[in-house]
């Protein structure tokens, strides 16, 4: 490789003749975390467009009509609680304990689970009441935001339960351990997201 | 792989594990609690305000959106740990490009749809034009 410079039949090379050595993993927060960046600019034009379509009933039942704010609230605690039963399997992670790590996770997907229930039980309400996604664009707006949401937590649910079966399996190893980080990141940033769903959508279109 | 081997491996990467554990710290049961006391705080103002319509419509939708915000970041810090060092501040370029980004987006819309709106000629006068 050094002889390149002298030889000019050789083709040159532009990149570093050997990669510098980085420990397996250890970009993958930093690169899930672009992930993250990312996924939050969809959200952005989700918010944006519900911004903007939000006040086009259509003639339709508005916020006021068929939102219940109750529910929204029991829905924000559930994702509230799931965001706090993973730190704590997170901080049993941290010490190395698998059963305790597994039985927060497994709490932490209930609370997941019934945050889709009340979600899902929410929309098929709004449906059988005829505030289907194609009656204004104020409701196909609200539908692919909090559905986009709600897909979100699908999937988070659906990673958590994979990586429980990992982690009962192999145990805490650096590979697992890196994982669980990763989805604690997703996990607490879908909380970030529901934070504006509930503020722009529930709590402001009520005030509309 | 032998498992002598693999244990050798596994503190290897054990040990760059720690080094990665000091940049993205996992927090402590005690920021965890303050982060989730914090939020619960933050979040039930806010319902409570709108439930009972305590305050004018405008007040309310203001503190709503600020309180909104103070949660934002209080689940940033106490949830997904952000500071200024984790991965040599990288994270943290990332996430300022990301909300400069965010802002232009939703401003910029909400801004010209708004404009859009109010300037676009009512129904009525349009029918009066074409009749």
């Amino acid at each position: 490789m050094s002889a390149t410079a002298i030889k000019t039949d050789e083709p040159v090379v532009f990149h570093l003749p050997e990669e510098p050595h980085h420990p397996e993993g250890s970009s993958t927060g930093l690169g899930f975390w672009m992930y993250l960046m990312s996924d939050c600019l969809i959200f952005a034009m989700l918010f944006a467009t519900f911004g903007v379509l939000g006040g086009n009933y259509a003639a339709g039942p508005g916020p006021k009509e068929l939102f219940d704010l109750d529910l929204v609230a029991v829905n924000t605690a559930m994702l509230l609680f799931s965001s706090i039963t993973y730190g704590f399997a997170m901080l049993a992670m941290g010490k190395n304990r698998i059963n305790q790590t597994l039985v927060w996770l497994a709490v932490t997907g209930l609370f997941g689970l019934a945050f889709l229930g009340i979600e899902l039980y929410e929309f098929a309400h709004l449906i059988h009441e005829g505030a289907t996604p194609q009656r204004s664009a104020f409701l196909s707006s609200f539908f692919v935001l909090v559905g986009t949401h709600g897909l979100h937590v699908t999937f988070g649910i659906i990673w958590l339960v994979t990586l429980m079966v990992q982690v009962k399996f192999k145990g805490l190893i650096p590979a697992n351990k890196r994982r669980l980080m990763c989805l604690s990141m997703f996990w607490h940033f879908l909380d970030v997201i529901w934070i504006g769903v509930f503020t722009f959508v529930y709590l402001l279109g009520m005030l509309r | 792989m032998s498992a002598d081997n693999h244990a050798a491996e596994a503190h290897h990467d054990d040990h760059h594990g720690h080094d990665a554990h000091d940049d993205h710290d996992h927090g402590s049961f005690k920021s965890y609690m303050i982060g989730f006391v914090l939020s619960v705080i933050l979040t039930a103002i806010p319902f409570a305000l709108v439930m009972t319509g305590a305050l004018p419509a405008q007040a309310t939708a203001l503190i709503v959106m600020a309180f909104a915000v103070v949660q934002i970041v209080v689940h940033m810090i106490y949830f997904l740990h952000m500071n200024t060092k984790s991965e040599g501040g990288w994270n943290m370029l990332a996430l300022i490009f990301t909300i400069v980004i965010v802002f232009i987006c939703l401003a910029g819309s909400l801004w010209v749809m708004h404009h859009l709106n109010t300037n676009m000629m009512p129904t009525h006068d349009m029918t009066q034009m074409v009749g």
